[in-house]
């Protein structure tokens, strides 16, 4: 056995004992969904199921959680996600475009504000913006919270998104204007279908945001009917904290789009938090 | 290096965004403000007012009859005096601080260490420990806490399975039944376990990114003159990927200094003992029957002004890395 090849075989050993740390505790959701009752709570844990069920999911997707069916938070979740997710998305390639075409007094001023404003604790906000959505009779209301998510969504979006619109040679811009296509022809047909590309990562961005968001939501809704998913995994912990197995469905359920999304749009979000941070 | 941060960028490679020349697209002379305005609106109504606002409910008495619309009556500073007198306050702000030291310490440590492995290991292997390393960040922080919850868990718990089954002599005895949520310490230390979990991958792939930019030529150099590794590590990579770990310290701290929802879900509202300093504002504005917003206010304003500092590091380092031009 050679010292090179041992090498390889420790940092590959290495490798798979930090990717069986980092996957084991969604391993672990996923495999107590599947579990019976008695293999949950078995005295000698098993690392998966021997009698794998879908009775857990059953009783999360048909009504078992709380008196209101599963697909009302689903459906909650998913406009608000939605919503988000257009507004914000709109907006911020409104402004990246102003940020990255041109050159005008206070732009300095205003990337420096998204970039503080990215650093403002939530947690502090919610205090203010409860009485305000209060005053506005807007407890309850699920467009208060879009409100909100949009709030938190846009500055990254921004910052993410500005270096998309810049990486559009600015040449084909000014072709189109040549040829006679106006400000909002240019910006339809020439600069919409070139940041595509960057506006889904924003958009995914903004969805996981809106999708994972606990505390506004946890506050400023009452009614049952109005909770988001994090909001009724949450009621459903509190109020039957042994029932692991449909816990444990219902973390599933939750987590499981965002994985998926987030996979894709990783290597983008890393690149827009500390892009630049090296420069010769 | 005139390359290097179109690099770090990853794909799809977004060049440094190229000064705005000084001709117009289109001519449009209002165009750059109309095109800010709604971000500006949206910002100052829902970030900028309400900083504003906890700045003034700070110094108000905000209770159950100014939620119903009454005018709030200015009490000066009672509501600080108020919780610098409490012993709670000092405990939350003791546990804000020591969790943020030993998390963000840790979250450097393992994502600095997993990031240098995956620039050693194989394209492949690399590539698909990074998926499973994305999946540990991809999880929402309740999904997390409550997984961590169970993991942890007095009945059924894996944790307390195994450490029951190790030797006594490693970890001593009595395991099968501890309850983990019992005290503030063992409750921070399995938050710390989820958050560290959570928030490595992202300093991991960072420092995989950085280190991908650093011409190998460099660590060639240092290997002809004989360098350790640690001396490599110390002389070369640390000094070029100083301004990557720069952000990602000041992130890590802002991350890790306002943690709620895991918290809310492992200790909650009713275990005073474990508050951090986001709990405790949040316990005292709505904790009650009697909601006290301006006191909440207060430890807001607290906790918003030191964030703020560690922000103006953070700001004024990317505007010197040009960052804002």
């Amino acid at each position: 056995m050679n010292p090179s090849f041992f090498r390889r075989f420790s940092l590959n050993a290495a490798g798979v004992i930090v990717f069986i740390g980092a996957v084991f505790p969604v391993l672990w959701m996923v495999s107590t969904a599947f579990k019976p009752n008695d293999e949950i709570f078995s005295v000698t844990p098993h690392p998966v199921p021997f009698h794998p069920t879908v009775e857990h999911f059953d009783f999360v997707l048909n009504g078992g959680i709380a008196d209101v069916s599963f697909w009302t938070y689903l459906r909650n979740s998913v406009l608000l996600a939605i919503v988000t997710v257009l507004i914000s998305g709109f907006l911020a390639l409104l402004a990246a475009t102003a940020v990255a075409r041109y050159r005008f007094r206070f732009r300095t001023t205003f990337l420096i504000m998204l970039l503080v404003v990215q650093m403002v604790p939530a947690e502090a906000l919610v205090i203010p913006l409860f009485l305000d959505v209060k005053h506005l009779g807007m407890i309850d209301s699920l467009a208060g919270l879009i409100v909100v998510y949009v709030g938190f969504a846009l500055p990254f979006s921004i910052w993410m998104l500005r270096g998309f619109v810049a990486a559009v040679p600015k040449e084909l811009e000014e072709a189109a204007a040549i040829d006679g296509a106006g400000s909002i022809r240019t910006f339809f047909s020439v600069l919409l279908p070139l940041v595509a590309p960057g506006l889904v990562a924003t958009s995914i961005f903004s969805f996981i945001t809106a999708w994972n968001e606990f505390i506004f939501a946890y506050t400023f809704l009452d009614d049952q009917t109005k909770y988001t998913l994090p909001i009724m995994l949450q009621y459903f912990f509190g109020r039957s904290g042994n029932e692991w197995g449909s816990i444990m469905a219902a973390s599933t359920l939750l987590t499981l789009p965002v994985i998926a999304f987030f996979l894709f749009v990783q290597r983008r979000m890393v690149s827009g938090l500390t892009s630049g941070a090296v420069k010769g | 290096m005139a390359d290097t941060a179109t690099l770090v960028r990853g794909a799809p490679a977004t060049p440094a965004p190229p000064t705005p020349s000084r001709r117009k697209w289109p001519k449009l002379k209002f165009g750059p403000y109309l095109l800010i305005l709604p971000t500006l609106a949206v910002i100052g109504l829902l970030l900028f007012w309400p900083m504003i606002q906890i700045g003034i409910m700070a110094f108000q008495k905000v209770g159950t009859r100014q939620l119903r619309g009454e005018p709030a009556e200015n009490v000066g500073t009672q509501n600080f005096t108020t919780i610098f007198a409490d012993d709670e306050f000092w405990l939350s702000l003791q546990h804000t601080l020591y969790f943020a030291v030993v998390a963000v310490g840790a979250t450097m440590l393992v994502g600095t260490l997993v990031g240098l492995l995956l620039n050693r290991l194989g394209k492949r292997m690399s590539t698909f420990v990074a998926g499973g390393v994305m999946i540990a960040w991809a999880t929402p922080p309740i999904t997390a806490a409550i997984i961590f919850t169970w993991l942890f868990g007095t009945t059924g718990g894996l944790v307390n399975w195994v450490l029951d089954r190790l030797p006594d002599w490693l970890v001593g005895g009595g395991w099968l039944d501890y309850n983990w949520f019992g005290t503030p310490l063992s409750t921070y230390t399995v938050l710390t376990i989820c958050v560290v979990w959570q928030s490595f991958p992202f300093v991991a792939v960072s420092v995989l990114a950085g280190l991908r930019s650093v011409p190998g030529e460099l660590y060639e150099a240092a290997k002809v003159d004989g360098s350790s590794p640690w001396r490599t590590f110390w002389s070369v990579t640390f000094p070029l990927l100083r301004p990557i770990f720069m952000v990602l310290l000041v992130l890590s701290i802002i991350w890790d200094f306002k943690v709620f929802t895991q918290l809310f879900i492992m200790s909650g509202l009713a275990n005073r003992d474990a508050f951090n300093l986001s709990l405790y504002a949040y316990s005292e504005a709505f904790g009650s029957l009697s909601p006290k917003l301006g006191v909440g206010s207060a430890i807001s304003a607290v906790l918003t002004v030191i964030l703020l500092v560690v922000t103006a590091v953070y700001v004024r380092y990317m505007v010197r890395q040009g960052e804002t031009a």
